[in-house]
């Protein structure tokens, strides 16, 4: 199985095409050293693993929390300099369908709803991105693409909120509906 | 679902009565005292089998819920990573026609959009995880039915999505040099029954009818530079056709107007931003469109205002210097709908199009095109009809709403059938991208495993799954290919693909394909009557 062995890092060099399309976070951690530097990581049976910031040890630890659709909590303690979508990744967060392109900005699987304090200190976005949250359910005033926002040391304690799909919301009025009856 | 005290806590239970065996087990001359240390495992045992969290090892009496899924498309592994995701025993089988799976992820995603299609990844996770299997080269509907899969499984998913087109109706639609855009897309992405399109490419103008993302697809195709596709997935039959192509012009033709657009903005974007290509909008079909998008929601604003800034805005410093080099040219016709494909002196091809000039009435998504009288004729030697996909019924046993190309379900549960259910395209019809599939996926897995949760499928009833099918396929002469005989076949496409500086090169025909994997002989010799080899492997019918 040749594809699935290939490390991410030189699928790029398959793509042809798809050099251009790297995330904001790896870029700004990795410009220097190929990140072949870091030890070979395995495919692991239930996710595919991101790159994450070179030092690891003294990366700083933010602790974010991610609310899923049926209103659950999720906490996870992240790195400096990964993305969102790494978060939910690299720790096996239960969302259901996350990130189904894999941070190319190629789907909007992983639209997240922030608060407006916190959307307002983002990173600008980009019109690659704002044209694919354009697809995404739910859009809100203060809605981003979680591949495409880095973890910061001041982001600790940031709450997000996985929007609801069309077929959750379809399903709450069915429940309405027959609990009327 | 999950363990629980109940029947198995009494059955531990009765190790602890009082036995003359227990006691005589111990030996001749053992104190009666002693015979109470026998109760011990006896009591652990109950303790035990009584704690919630325990799991018993499997036994065939345990209620397993075998589910096929008909498709390995997005929505067939969708549907299936749900179910196996939020169910801990389900075993789910997906069938699928072809030998190779993933559906329109591999034959529809344009060869350039390669980011698109690393949900292939998840797929493949899913397929290789424990109560998961993939059996390819099973045609549902003729090497087995619907029925005989309602035997076998305590539920059927149909996610076979839409393998037909919509057609125009018009007069000239038969005509050498028209094609759906379906078909298309099939053959430049090597979809077997599309190979041998052998579509005509010495046209200079090409007519798309439809203003989809698949119709900009196919334009964007036909005038991408040669160097960019070649480093892509596409097929080198088709890579070759189109190296020699004379097509230097491709109109876009709506009947409706640019509000109406059925397009998503980054695929536009791409097309005005695509090297060698210049775009022709004409400015009057903008004039006054800025004030009528000022309270539209942000998507559909922000595609108009792309459109507008690029027919009447100077283009900046990047595009200018694309479009003043630019060969080959792209542009969008509105207004305007098909009424008969002209055809050349001889009858046989086409040369051109008469479409009627249509005016809006209403606005937005619901507008119609309305003829005003008046004809527009165009020259082309090409036609491509982009008009949307269309499913196709399966059987008598299932039920199709013909008027939508939809099996009629409610939340994914077919009308009138119990136990059978349907995601993907076939449920809702062809549109949307990946995330649309997605959430429809997961609503139709969620509607299982309500059902089973409800006790609707009868569980305990044992289904024997695959096991009951494999019989069927063999008394047909069916060989099913698993995933692992996949991954051999996408070894070798990806292997053949490096030496051409692809991702892979395609395997278009399926008899190469089963070849690959021992499924069908290298070489059928020519000998008077069957050859053992063709005995053995192929149907009664196929037999040389």
């Amino acid at each position: 199985m040749i594809t699935w062995r290939v490390p991410r890092l030189f699928r790029p060099l398959l793509n042809g095409l798809n050099i251009g399309k790297a995330q904001p976070c790896k870029v700004a951690e990795h410009s220097q050293a190929p990140a072949t530097l870091q030890p070979e990581r395995s495919f692991s049976s239930t996710h595919w693993l991101r790159d994450v910031p070179r030092d690891p040890s003294s990366a700083e630890r933010v602790t974010v929390h991610f609310i899923n659709r049926d209103g659950e909590k999720l906490t996870a303690v992240a790195k400096e300099g990964e993305s969102l979508l790494d978060v939910v990744v690299n720790q096996n967060l239960g969302i259901d369908g996350f990130g189904a392109c894999e941070g190319t900005l190629a789907c909007s699987t992983c639209h997240l709803i922030f608060e407006r304090d916190v959307f307002q200190k983002l990173d600008a976005i980009s019109d690659e991105e704002m044209d694919m949250l354009d697809l995404a359910y739910g859009l809100s005033d203060t809605s981003r693409l979680g591949c495409q926002v880095c973890v910061k040391k001041s982001m600790d304690g940031l709450t997000v909120q996985v929007p609801m799909e069309v077929s959750d919301l379809r399903r709450q009025l069915e429940v309405g509906k027959q609990s009327k009856q | 679902m999950g363990a629980s005290g109940g029947w198995r806590g009494a059955s531990a239970l009765r190790c602890l009565r009082p036995a003359g065996l227990a006691g005589r087990a111990w030996g001749h001359g053992a104190p009666w005292g002693w015979a109470w240390v026998g109760w011990i495992p006896c009591l652990l045992t109950f303790l035990l089998v009584s704690c919630p969290g325990f799991k018993r090892p499997l036994s065939t009496s345990e209620r397993v819920p075998r589910i096929c899924i008909v498709g390995s498309g997005p929505a067939g592994f969708y549907t299936a990573q749900h179910l196996l995701k939020h169910h801990k025993l389900a075993r789910v089988d997906i069938y699928e026609k072809l030998p190779v799976p993933f559906g329109l992820v591999r034959f529809g995603v344009a060869p350039d959009h390669p980011e698109v299609k690393n949900v292939i990844n998840t797929f493949t996770q899913t397929a290789q995880s424990d109560r998961c299997s993939y059996y390819g080269n099973v045609t549902v509907g003729k090497d087995v039915t619907v029925e005989e899969l309602q035997q076998a499984y305590h539920a059927v998913v149909l996610s076979y999505g839409a393998e037909d087109n919509r057609i125009l109706g018009i007069p000239g639609e038969n005509l050498s040099g028209v094609y759906s855009a379906r078909a298309f897309v099939g053959w430049y992405n090597g979809l077997p029954e599309n190979r041998d399109l052998k579509p005509d490419l010495s046209s200079k103008t090409v007519l798309v009818l439809g203003q989809g993302n698949v119709a900009l697809d196919v334009a964007r195709i036909l005038l991408t530079p040669l160097d960019l596709l070649r480093k892509t997935d596409i097929t080198e039959g088709s890579l070759a056709a189109i190296a020699s192509s004379k097509v230097k012009r491709v109109w876009l033709v709506g009947r409706r107007g640019p509000l109406q657009v059925a397009f998503t903005i980054k695929e536009l974007r791409e097309m005005v931003n695509l090297p060698g290509a210049r775009p022709i909008l004409d400015p009057a079909d903008f004039a006054g469109l800025r004030d009528a998008i000022k309270d539209v929601p942000r998507p559909r604003k922000r595609l108009t205002e792309l459109m507008i800034k690029t027919a009447l805005e100077k283009p900046g410093e990047k595009e200018a210097k694309i479009w003043a080099s630019a060969t080959r040219e792209w542009g969008l016709k509105f207004l305007r709908s098909p009424l008969e494909i002209l055809p050349t002196a001889d009858g046989k091809r086409a040369r051109g199009i008469r479409m009627a000039v249509t005016r809006l009435e209403g606005s937005g998504e619901s507008a119609t095109a309305v003829p005003t009288g008046e004809v527009e004729e165009l020259e082309c030697g090409l036609i491509l009809s982009s008009i949307g996909y269309r499913s196709l019924p399966l059987g008598s046993s299932v039920p199709f709403d013909r008027k939508h190309g939809i099996i009629p379900n409610h939340l994914g549960r077919v009308q009138g059938v119990p136990g059978l259910y349907c995601s993907g395209w076939v449920k809702r019809g062809p549109t949307g991208v990946i995330i649309t599939t997605m959430n429809d996926s997961f609503d139709t897995a969620q509607s299982v495993l309500e059902d089973l949760q409800a006790g609707m499928l009868n569980v305990s009833n044992t289904k024997e799954g695959f096991e009951s099918v494999r019989s069927i396929l063999q008394s047909r002469g069916v060989h099913p290919v698993s995933f692992s005989d996949w991954e051999k076949i996408d070894a070798a496409e990806v292997a053949r693909g490096q030496l051409a500086g692809k991702p892979r090169e395609k395997i278009v025909d399926p008899q190469e394909m089963l070849q690959l994997i021992g499924l069908a002989p290298f070489h059928s010799v020519s000998l008077k009557g069957k050859t053992l080899y063709s005995v053995l492997f192929f149907k009664p019918n196929e037999r040389k």
